[in-house]
């Protein structure tokens, strides 16, 4: 058996002076990937699944409608809402909010203005199909419908 | 005197950098949402002007692939009671590319494709003329789940995706995720297109029954 001798007399201390930049360069990451989020969302949002999804160039073209049963539903009542920005808005509503929308953009893309739809898995065909028909009236006629990738197994 | 103290010690003391740095990672960790701007890509039709009603549209019910869907979320695919929706993307693929009675444009269409897509052209005089008179109608109810339109809404893109990813010899996910942003690509997506419209129409849900 013997003893254990030590072997050499390298330090054992890891050298810890670049762990700064490390953690720098991690956290540069994170701020530019970051999007703060600015509004809460008071309907549920359980996201469904597809598989042939797209993605858009210009993120500045999308305004995002959430439609979900609310997540207050002391306050709000259990049918699916839409909401938009930070409020909820019945359809009638949402004529007025696009023509907003549409205006905050550059005069150039306004034709091409694309409504995200963030729905949640379990609300009915009926809903969505009042907030499209607002939305052709509105002539905001490009819509995706926000969803997460699925994993196929074939 | 202002000499005595400045040599007192020339470094900023670093040492509790690693600290900051931490807490501010740890900040934008939590409140990081990486953003998901995907989803699938749809085009509503234009509003009913009430003065000029839209024309009415002579087709013959061989150039529809007619899918209803119900408030129980079962499929009536072509007057077939189906349970799930697999395998409809076979079907529709196969619908699009029948080349049935193919006029003298369609002709040159279909001579213009790979062998491989020109070998699934089954011919059937009950089914699409060609692919350029052939439309998908997805009908819903309003107490359909949004989940289940959402399903066949996929594979109906998913069936014209293959079709023009197999076209330009690329795989679908290839062919769809290409950002067009030079001549090159746009020339490529174009390429897989032509001829062939993504005729998938949605129409107005009913209400029986919901």
């Amino acid at each position: 058996m013997g003893k254990f001798k030590k072997k050499t007399k390298t330090s054992e201390n890891i050298p810890t002076s670049a762990l700064p930049d490390i953690i720098f360069m991690l956290l540069f990451f994170f701020m530019v990937t970051t999007v703060l989020r600015e509004q809460e969302i008071l309907v549920e949002q359980k996201i469904p699944q597809a598989t042939q999804l797209q993605k858009l160039q210009k993120k500045t073209l999308i305004s995002y409608v959430y439609i979900g049963k609310p997540k207050n539903t002391a306050l709000y009542g259990s049918e699916p809402r839409v909401q938009a920005n930070d409020a909820l808005l019945t359809p009638a509503d949402i004529v007025q909010w696009v023509n907003r929308e549409r205006d905050a953009l550059p005069e150039a893309d306004r034709g091409m203005i694309t409504i995200s739809m963030k729905v949640d898995k379990d609300v009915k065909m009926g809903p969505i199909s009042d907030v499209q028909t607002e939305l052709r009236e509105a002539d905001a006629r490009r819509v995706l419908y926000a969803s997460v990738g699925k994993v196929v197994n074939n | 005197m202002a000499k005595s103290k400045s040599r007192m010690s020339q470094e900023v003391n670093a040492g509790s950098m690693a600290d900051i740095a931490f807490l501010l990672l740890i900040f934008f960790l939590v409140t990081t949402t990486i953003a998901s701007d995907k989803g699938i890509l749809n085009v509503l039709p234009p509003k009913l002007d009430p003065n000029n009603p839209p024309p009415e549209i002579d087709k013959n019910e061989r150039n529809i692939f007619t899918i209803l869907v119900n408030a129980n979320d079962d499929l009536l695919v072509e007057g077939e009671y189906r349970e799930s929706a697999d395998g409809l993307d076979e079907d529709i693929k196969a619908f699009v590319l029948n080349f049935g009675a193919p006029d003298e444009d369609a002709q040159a269409l279909f001579n213009s494709l790979p062998q491989s897509l020109r070998a699934q052209a089954a011919r059937d005089p009950e089914s699409s003329d060609h692919p350029g008179e052939a439309v998908v109608s997805i009908k819903t109810n309003r107490g359909t789940s949004y989940e289940k339109y959402l399903e066949v809404f996929d594979l109906a893109k998913k069936a014209y995706f293959d079709i023009y990813a197999e076209r330009v010899n690329l795989e679908t996910a290839e062919y769809r995720t290409l950002p067009g942003n030079d001549d090159a690509e746009k020339a490529l997506i174009d390429k897989g297109k032509e001829g062939i419209p993504m005729a998938i129409s949605i129409a107005e849900p009913d209400k029986i029954g919901s």
